[in-house]
């Protein structure tokens, strides 16, 4: 049994404790928007906020997380979030889409950090997050949007 | 992939049709001139007569639902075949949605391929006049229903932005007369707009698809929870071909959550709970493998064969002129020979469908690019006449050709779990290893080319005999095959624009067990590089530039490759020299009928190459939305780098597959993404395919600025894991 918090939400769960916290999300509480891509935290696709940094949660077991605040893509909200829903939007990013929430995730944790990154900044923030589709040239431009309406 | 001949042989008659359509014939994108053979598409099906309202749901609240029947996994068919209908009838883009069909090869036929089927980038071209003429005949249906109704004749109507009005003051939306609409006869031969009354086709409409999927609401296959559905992985052979010699199921029995263990002909199944339940107790298993039918040749064994017969004649796939030219007094020959690697796509959604068992009957769920083949294989694989089968398509988390499988085996597969589980619901994953390791490669090539430049500088003569394994034999798709040629294993090293005098290609087919898809582009993720790096290596020899040299070389009548050629020259503001520490190369290929250009600056940092910017001009006939023309050109130049850069499949002992994630089969990340900028050019000629066309020229062009900046050239590929780059 593992207690913790996710999306605001106190759980309780009685899972195999070495279960990933990715498979925790998805088939107990079926929150889906966290994907699964490579279970080695080599892709991102899985990456989900814990007690305010990002996190591969494939490579997450439960048993570590007693006490933890996670909030997933379900979860999430705020200016930076709103920021980078709003940039993603206007510059139809996402192509066949699967990586994308980790995407988001990761670009709204960078911009709670830095406002105004540089390339360089988001693109250290960003090469943990595969995209096959190679959106990367959106995604730069999405962040930079993003910033600059968070400055004004 | 090009489709060779009418598919009507394999899946039998296209009858019993519903209400008649009658769709213009003329001008639909496989009646495009061939340019080479690999081009030379014949007339497919006339279309299938299908009612406007197969691919048009308008609800009473206005909502325009448009059935898309091409498959959407990033490339953009959901938007622009919805962009199609919402135009001829005149609806307003934020009442439109989209979804995708489910298997019907009678009605959802693909008109390039004669069944329902998403590959070639033909969906748009395909649909251009059916979905346009589904378009008009449901505005032309709710216009006389509004004439009824308002005692008007229908020619006062007019209908713009989802309103139909008439000058007396009437007013409606089109759901009021939906309905009534649905019961009128479909008119045989709707008026489709002009292109100057065109408002939505030409325009960066917003994608439908964008929302859900930056909220992580967009619903995939590893998605949905049927009721009580076991999730199911599946030990796979270490070899392609090994077999289930034994096995030892006493551990993983006790992983809790584990339902069952199950023997099939792919290997050993784990049905479970949940995943971590499965994937715990595939970890405990214990499989002995019966590696007497397998493939246990390395990729250096296979590798050294291909070589030795590019060396040989092979069969000529076009000859041209004489080749003369070789042995020509003062010529100078240059030869190369270019390898190729096997190349998994890796999509980031791996292989995984949904099964529902029940009595006579099954329902499956998943991401397909040929769902009738599917389909047929469920049904016979379970036993089931075809009518008894359903198949749902769903989005797809990327593809690349891998979910386009003429063996259908990923259905058989997930038939075969649903079969040895009995009736319930089953949720098949393969994981990430069982990706990269699963096969179905594209395919390992050996380019071995010949060129002759006279003592003017001329090119005088081109050779190229190109060995690798053929895609369509021994599938559903070796029906079409011509005299036993899969034009897929050479297409874009033939029908060139370039004027060579003498010209010869061949191929050499080989064979082995190792399983072998379309990827991205096809052929041309091998044709265009040898091809474009060795045009350019003998302009080199001849002392040209690689751009105006290319401008020379070209036949008469290719204008549209002179098109983008110009015009991606004068975009990069070409100078063909190194600057400072940046190198430019460039190159051109024609795929699936679009035309691209390409030229990228990069800098050699460490001793590899750092592309910084690229720039793309495509001419794809009519832009119908250039927004997604700009991103799959981004996006295929991504593709390609990555691929051109990290990419390799290899086989170790006894055919093992030594890569396993992305880890050791790397993707390219964002720091190794240029910036890209795309101009297309303006055209009326019939709309052609983006989704792979962008991929083909970014390869060479990389290589040729390479070597322009350090000499050195690239003879095998992936460029990072081979002599001449660190």
């Amino acid at each position: 049994m593992t207690t913790l918090t996710i999306n605001g939400a106190e759980r309780t769960l009685d899972v195999d404790p070495d279960t990933p916290l990715l498979w925790v999300l998805r088939d107990e509480l079926r929150l889906t928007g966290t994907k699964f891509g490579c279970g080695v935290a080599q892709c991102g696709a899985c990456t989900v906020m814990l007690n305010g940094m990002p996190r591969r949660a494939c490579v997450t077991p439960i048993r570590t997380l007693a006490g933890a605040d996670v909030t997933t893509i379900e979860g999430m909200s705020g200016r930076e979030y709103d920021a980078v829903q709003a940039a993603w939007r206007a510059l139809d990013v996402p192509q066949c889409g699967w990586c994308q929430s980790g995407q988001v995730m990761s670009a709204t944790m960078l911009l709670q950090q830095l406002p105004a990154p540089t390339d360089q900044q988001i693109d250290e923030a960003m090469a943990g997050n595969i995209c096959r589709c190679a959106t990367y040239h959106r995604i730069r431009t999405a962040i930079h949007d993003a910033a600059r309406t968070l400055e004004g | 992939m090009t489709i060779a001949t009418s598919r009507r042989g394999f899946l039998g008659a296209t009858s019993g049709l519903m209400i008649a359509l009658a769709l213009p014939l003329k001008g639909r994108a496989q009646d495009a001139p061939p340019q080479g053979a690999e081009q030379a598409v014949p007339p497919a099906l006339a279309p299938a007569p299908v009612p406007p309202n197969a691919f048009v749901h308008i609800a009473p609240d206005d909502t325009v639902t448009v059935i898309v029947k091409h498959i959407e996994f990033g490339q953009g068919p959901l938007t622009g075949l919805a962009t199609l209908v919402a135009e001829e009838l005149d609806a307003d883009w934020a009442q439109v949605r989209g979804a995708l069909a489910h298997a019907d090869d009678t009605l959802y036929a693909n008109l390039a391929f004669g069944m329902q089927g998403t590959g070639g980038s033909t969906a748009l071209g395909n649909s251009f006049l059916q979905m346009r003429g589904a378009g008009a005949a449901m505005r032309q249906m709710l216009v006389e229903t509004a004439a009824e109704a308002w005692g008007v004749p229908a020619a006062e109507i007019t209908v713009a932005k989802g309103r139909i009005t008439h000058p007396s003051g009437k007013e409606s939306g089109f759901g009021a007369f939906a309905e009534a609409a649905a019961q009128r006869p479909v008119p045989d031969n709707p008026t489709l707009k002009t292109s100057d009354q065109w408002v939505l086709i030409g325009t960066d409409l917003p994608k439908l698809d964008t929302a859900s999927k930056t909220d992580g609401t967009a619903m995939f296959t590893l998605d949905q929870f049927p009721e009580g559905a076991q999730v199911v992985v599946i030990e796979r052979p270490t070899s392609f071909g090994a077999t289930v010699a034994s096995y030892d199921d006493a551990e993983a029995a006790k992983v809790a959550g584990v339902r069952a263990i199950r023997p099939l002909p792919q290997g050993v199944a784990v049905y479970a709970d949940n995943t971590f339940a499965a994937l715990k107790a595939r970890k405990a298993l214990k499989v002995e493998w019966d590696l007497s039918a397998a493939e246990t040749r390395t990729s250096q064994q296979i590798m050294a064969e291909a070589s030795a017969a590019a060396r040989e004649a092979g069969r000529t796939v076009e000859e041209t002129g004489d080749l003369s030219g070789f042995d020509a007094p003062g010529a100078t020959v240059i030869e190369a020979e270019y390898q190729f690697p096997y190349l998994a796509h890796a999509p980031m959604e791996t292989l995984d469908g949904v099964v529902t068992l029940a009595e006579g009957s099954a329902e499956a769920s998943y991401g397909c690019q040929f769902p009738g083949i599917d389909r047929a294989a469920l049904a016979k694989t379970l036993g089931l006449p075809m009518e008894s089968v359903r198949v749902n398509v769903l989005l797809a988390g990327g593809s690349f050709g891998r979910r386009a499988q003429g063996t259908a085996h990923f259905a058989t597969e997930l038939a075969e779990v649903a079969k040895a589980g009995g009736p319930g619901s089953y949720k098949l994953m393969w994981t990430r290893e069982d990706d990269i390791r699963g096969g179905y490669y594209r395919p390992l090539s050996v380019h071995r080319m010949r060129g002759a430049i006279d003592a003017e500088g001329r090119i005088t003569a081109w050779e190229n005999v190109i060995a690798n394994q053929s895609i369509m034999a021994g599938t559903a798709m070796e029906a079409m095959m011509k005299d036993g040629l899969d034009s897929s294993s050479y297409e874009g090293s033939i029908g060139l624009p370039y004027d060579f005098g003498g010209f010869r290609a061949a191929w050499r087919q080989l064979k082995t067990g190792v399983p072998v898809l379309w990827w991205r582009s096809v052929g041309s993720t091998h044709t265009a590089l040898a091809t474009e790096m060795f045009v350019d290596e003998l302009l080199e020899a001849a002392g040209k530039d690689p751009v105006q040299g290319r401008l020379d070389l070209l036949k008469p009548d290719a204008a549209r490759e002179r098109a983008v050629i110009e015009a991606v020259r004068d975009l990069a503001g070409w100078t063909g020299k190194v600057q400072g520490d940046k190198g430019y190369g460039m190159a051109f290929a024609k795929s699936f009928g679009t035309y691209v250009a390409q030229i990228v600056e990069l800098e050699n940092r460490d001793g590899r190459p750092q592309v910084t910017r690229a720039w793309c001009a495509v001419d794809c006939g009519i832009p119908v939305n250039p927004n997604i023309i700009r991103a799959q050109m981004e996006g295929g130049i991504g593709f390609g780098l990555g691929a051109i850069l990290h990419s390799q499949i290899t086989l170790g002992e006894n055919g093992a597959v030594q890569e396993s994630n992305y880890d050791d089969y790397p993707s390219l990340r964002i720091h190794e993404m240029p910036q890209v900028e795309v101009t297309i050019i303006k055209s009326d000629a019939d709309p052609t395919g983006v989704g792979e066309p962008g991929v083909p020229p970014i390869g060479p062009a990389v290589a040729n600025a390479w070597r322009a900046l350090t000499g050195q050239k690239t003879r095998a590929l992936p460029m990072l894991q081979n002599p001449g780059v660190v």
